[in-house]
């Protein structure tokens, strides 16, 4: 049931903002569902797939999907993915962290003033 | 110039999935605005990027078995369709308001990536 919970708000936000989804089911699992942190990391990518194959058919049938920027983005990311959780199995560096952090931060304000 | 950023920060956004599973939409939709595309066509495109990128983090993950499978295929559903609803309000919305919930989530993450560094010690655990 609470996963029924998670999966609605989770499926909601991903598709109105764009982004997978993993930022509200990764904290949900391990506050509510008792999942250690790598489980929750690695159950969320794959419940993400689903999720954004559900919202790219909806834009897509509004004009909303550039195939072309996906691939320039996507696949670049694809290719470091597999190193980053090679990473992860081995090392949690607080650097790393705080350096996304500062450079989601840094983004937030960009599009504030945009 | 721009297109060699997008390839950049591309890489960053998997780094960012494989580290803290998050699917790398979060720097997907402002670098697809920095070249170019409208708050809509960026949303929508980042999820099609998200799903190459989520298909090889699931894969490598699940080779280390810290994927639950039966709470994944309960959750995608679920989401799947909850995902219209999201679609459907983010068509009704103007750019500028989805520009700025966006801004607020990124801030949401920042805090999360922060806190999670703290609260989680190392687990040795490799299950």
């Amino acid at each position: 049931m609470r996963l029924v919970l998670i999966g609605l708000a989770a499926g909601f936000f991903s598709a109105l903002l764009g982004v997978g989804g993993g930022v509200v089911i990764v904290p949900l699992l391990l506050l509510f569902c008792g999942f250690e942190a790598r489980s929750a990391t690695a159950t969320s990518l794959a419940a993400i797939g689903i999720t954004a194959v559900s919202g790219v058919i909806a834009y897509a049938i509004h004009g909303d999907v550039n195939v072309g920027y996906a691939a320039l983005v996507g696949l670049p990311a694809a290719s470091s993915v597999g190193f980053a959780t090679a990473l992860q199995q081995r090392l949690r560096t607080r650097t790393v962290e705080l350096l996304f952090a500062g450079f989601m931060l840094a983004i937030a304000v960009w599009l504030f003033l945009k | 110039m721009n297109y060699a950023l997008a390839i950049v920060l591309g890489l960053v956004a998997g780094v960012l999935a494989g580290m803290f599973g998050i699917g790398g939409g979060t720097l997907f939709v402002p670098t697809l605005i920095l070249l170019g595309l409208s708050q809509h066509e960026a949303i929508g495109t980042s999820l099609l990027a998200i799903v190459p990128t989520v298909i090889v983090g699931t894969w490598r993950q699940s080779r280390y078995g810290n994927v639950r499978w039966r709470a994944a295929a309960v959750l995608g559903v679920v989401a799947a369709i909850a995902a219209q609803g999201g679609v459907a309000l983010a068509e009704a919305l103007p750019a500028s308001t989805l520009r700025r919930l966006f801004a607020v989530l990124l801030v949401l993450v920042a805090i999360q990536i922060v806190l999670r560094g703290r609260t989680s010690a190392p687990s040795p655990d490799a299950e």
